[in-house]
């Protein structure tokens, strides 16, 4: 069954049968993905409307910079695949290969910046088991956060919740990411090897259609989590 | 295609590879490698649908005999085997083994795989590596439900309803969940590649008014497995992430009321994928009953766009009733209000195909062989389950009925007196063509019957036990019940007996069943129009579609042969 004549694949009558069924194949699973993040969506936007002074307090100690750049990464990300693709049709392997390591690099380089952020977020105690949330610098006068939020009435068990939403959806999200790195960079090998040929662009194309995807859900997350609180300028490192 | 049946006559088995070669050229997709590696590496939808076949017939017998256990336990009003903390695990693993790993894949996983590319005239499904796969996946989540099984067992119901199963269960929850989680990857690669394979892999002429009606239930079944199964996988995935943050002694309340959480919320996502879940253990066997109807009754299907559209709309309308599980569970009477209205909903298209068979029936020349009985079951037994169903989607009589063994015999009528039946039905009429020989008329016939007779024995008198007040899971009863129970006990061990002989003659078949030849039913699909069993690629040339699927006052198949040669 596996007989193949050039792209195409033995039980398929033709290559355009073939890519229908490769691209609509995409589409459903796309379909399953956004499903999959839809629970998550709504176990989060039941709790932010319960609680929400306790979403917007601790949302406001999260890295919106780190966030922010982020964003511009996955955003340019989805540029260069994009033509990356149209690299691969008209067959400039050269354009081809720069473009897919953008790809991969620039996911890389939110995975690493989102892997900083985490390493600062456990530091400052902002993790679901923590009891000592950090605290926070008012004209020189240092005061930790449960002091804080008690006076606000803001209680650490909803605090939890939302941290507890803050590593499921970015870590979800993340294991997407990565598995995306993991398909582009297997592109850039063909690529390198020159048997990721015209013919067969369809591979590309269904791949940046997860990557758009993978990107759009982090244009979701993004302010869901992030711009759940005000920020001031300070926090912004300006 | 010519249909030889100078075979017909000669015993001895097809799975003997001396004869493997009945049409001449290619070997048959049973002979075509021999040896596990040939199996357990193989791309082959049909050889697929048979290692399906194998493990969903394995987890049957290990699900029939957990019920067996709950059963005979219920004997004595104080318990007549275990203890009660084995009891519930008992029932747990039986709801969990016989949901997730028997009804959920039985015919999309066995059926689908096999079938489903041969009628519409394809040489695979459009993935077959992702068909494979799905297997794997589906094992893998079978381990972790046997892990849990096997580590002490899981203590909280089927539907690992939390605070109690993140907080309270000192059973195996997380890796039972694990198991669900896995299993339902498997039935998302399945559904997407089934809603693939219909869209684009039709042979010329196959239009969508040409599919069989198997496929277009196989088909709104993908929808549901495709858009439903997601949502299972992030609550169970957020139920078992707060149960390990039990474990650190650090919880968080994701779904525990007693600190933030909402216990009703994991209701919502589990009953968001699990009331569609019923629909992707139902509609399949719709789609075999609307084959098996119109085959044995030599008349064309009756209203045959209401039938699959009617397909369409249960997976439609089966997405927005789940919350009438929830009724005494805490939500607002308005929106029970709704979902008992929309429940209702259900009802109509359900209805639909039951009048269409019926009508389909009606003046048909009718034979009684073993798909027809199991069929005709069907028709009973899930009208029964489908109109108790509305008892249960009335507001004021479910708060009565909430939580009793009317809503075990309810849906055990549309599972077990549906899905099974079903099942048992289209392994009857389909077995022919999957393995290339017949197996006893008479032993078939009387082992449809029984297990029947058993069925209602076993199912009937817990209509009365529920609605007399005796609540499910519960290991004790007053001894008014005791008569009624074990009837039901008594039902189990007819419908025992009656697996057993289904056991025996299939396998007694494999080994000196007569050869089927091609078509032995006089069907008009596609599938009857390839050898028995079937060649590896399916079709020597790609068909041409020129008829209508029931085709049966002008005894045509689909291609336009004469249907009926016997």
């Amino acid at each position: 069954m596996s007989a193949r004549v050039g792209a195409l694949c033995g039980h398929f009558e033709d290559i355009e049968q073939q890519r229908g069924a490769e691209r609509l194949g995409m589409w459903m699973f796309l379909a399953t993905e956004i499903l999959f993040f839809a629970g998550v969506f709504l176990a989060y936007t039941v709790y932010r409307l319960w609680y929400p002074k306790d979403f917007a307090a601790v949302s406001s100690l999260l890295n919106v910079t780190i966030a922010g750049i982020n964003s511009v990464f996955l955003l340019t990300s989805s540029m260069t695949i994009t033509f990356a693709i149209r690299a691969c049709q008209t067959g400039n392997n050269a354009a081809l290969r720069k473009l897919l390591l953008a790809t991969a690099l620039l996911g890389a380089a939110f995975m690493a910046l989102k892997a900083y952020e985490y390493a600062t977020d456990y530091h400052e105690g902002l993790v679901p088991w923590s009891n000592n949330f950090g605290h926070e610098t008012l004209h020189g006068h240092d005061k930790p956060m449960l002091d804080v939020w008690e006076h606000d009435g803001v209680s650490p068990d909803r605090v939890k919740i939302f941290l507890f939403f803050y590593y499921s959806m970015t870590g979800i999200h993340g294991i997407h990411l990565i598995i995306g790195i993991g398909v582009v960079l297997y592109l850039y090998v063909r690529a390198v090897r020159k048997t990721l040929t015209p013919d067969k662009y369809v591979a590309l194309e269904t791949t940046s259609l997860y990557w758009h995807l993978v990107d759009a859900i982090w244009l979701f997350i993004m302010p869901l989590l992030y711009l759940a609180g005000p920020h001031t300028v300070h926090q912004l490192g300006f | 295609m010519s249909t030889d049946y100078g075979h017909t006559a000669k015993s001895g088995a097809s799975l003997d590879h001396h004869d493997s070669h009945p049409h001449g050229h290619a070997p048959s997709y049973l002979h075509d490698g021999y040896g596990w590696r040939s199996w357990l590496f193989t791309v082959d939808h049909k050889r697929i649908g048979i290692m399906y076949l194998v493990m969903i017939l394995a987890f049957f017998l290990v699900g029939g005999v957990l019920a067996g256990l709950v059963r005979f336990n219920l004997v004595s009003p104080t318990g007549a085997l275990v203890d009660n903390d084995t009891y519930n695990k008992l029932f747990t693993a039986h709801g969990v083994v016989m949901l997730f790993f028997v009804l959920i894949p039985s015919i999309p996983g066995v059926m689908g795989n096999f079938f489903v590319p041969i009628m519409i005239g394809a040489k695979d499904m459009a993935f077959p590596k992702l068909n494979l796969a799905s297997w794997y996946v589906w094992m893998a989540g079978s381990g972790f439900a046997v892990w849990a099984i096997l580590a002490g067992g899981i203590d909280t119901g089927w539907t690992l309803y939390p605070p109690y199963s993140s907080r309270s269960s000192h059973s195996n929850v997380v890796p039972g969940a694990m198991g669900v989680f896995v299993a339902g990857f498997s039935s998302i690669m399945t559904g997407l590649n089934i809603i693939i394979t219909v869209h684009r892999m039709r042979a010329p002429g196959m239009t969508w008014g040409r599919l069989p009606l198997f496929i277009w239930a196989t088909y709104a079944t993908s929808l549901i497995q495709v858009l439903a199964t997601p949502v299972l996988a992030i609550a169970v995935f957020l139920l078992m992430i707060e149960t390990a943050t039990g474990w650190t002694g650090n919880p968080v309340g994701i779904f525990d009321p007693a600190i933030g959480g909402d216990p009703i919320l994991f209701q919502h996502l589990f009953w968001f994928y699990s009331h569609p879940a019923v629909y992707i253990m139902i509609l399949p066997g719709m789609g075999v009953i609307s084959e098996i109807l119109t085959c044995f009754s030599r008349k064309n299907i009756f209203g045959y766009q209401a039938i699959a559209w009617s397909s369409v709309g249960i997976a439609v309308v089966g997405f927005i009733v789940w919350a009438h599980h929830m009724f005494v569970a805490g939500i607002s009477y308005y929106a029970a209000l709704l979902f008992s209205l929309l429940s209702m909903l259900v009802a109509v298209p359900s209805a639909i195909k039951v009048f269409n068979w019926t009508s389909t029936l009606y003046r048909g020349s009718i034979t009684f062989q073993a798909p027809m009985v199991f069929a005709l079951g069907f028709m009973v037994l899930f009208t029964i389950g489908g109109v108790t169903g509305l008892f249960l989607a009335t507001l004021g009589t479910d708060i009565h009925l909430h939580d009793t063994y009317f809503v075990v015999a309810h849906f055990h009528f549309v599972m077990v007196g549906g899905m099974v039946l079903a099942f048992m039905a289209a392994l009857h009429f389909w077995w022919p063509k999957m393995t290339g020989v017949m197996y006893s008329d008479f032993w078939s016939r009387t082992a449809a019957i029984t297990i029947i007779i058993g069925y209602i024995l076993t199912f009937m008198p817990q209509f009365y036990l529920g609605y007399h007040g005796m609540p499910r899971r519960y290991p004790n009863y007053p001894p008014e019940f005791r008569v009624f129970n074990v009837l039901s006990t008594a039902g189990y061990t007819v419908q025992l007996a009656g697996f057993l002989m289904s056991a025996s003659y299939l396998l007694v078949s494999l080994f000196n069943g007569k050869k089927a030849g091609p078509n032995p039913w006089g069907a008009t699909g596609l599938e009857w129009a390839i050898p028995s069993p079937p060649i590896t690629h399916n079709f020597d040339k790609t068909p041409v579609v020129v008829a209508a699927p029931y085709e049966y006052s002008l005894n045509l198949t689909q291609t336009g042969e004469k249907a009926d040669v016997r």
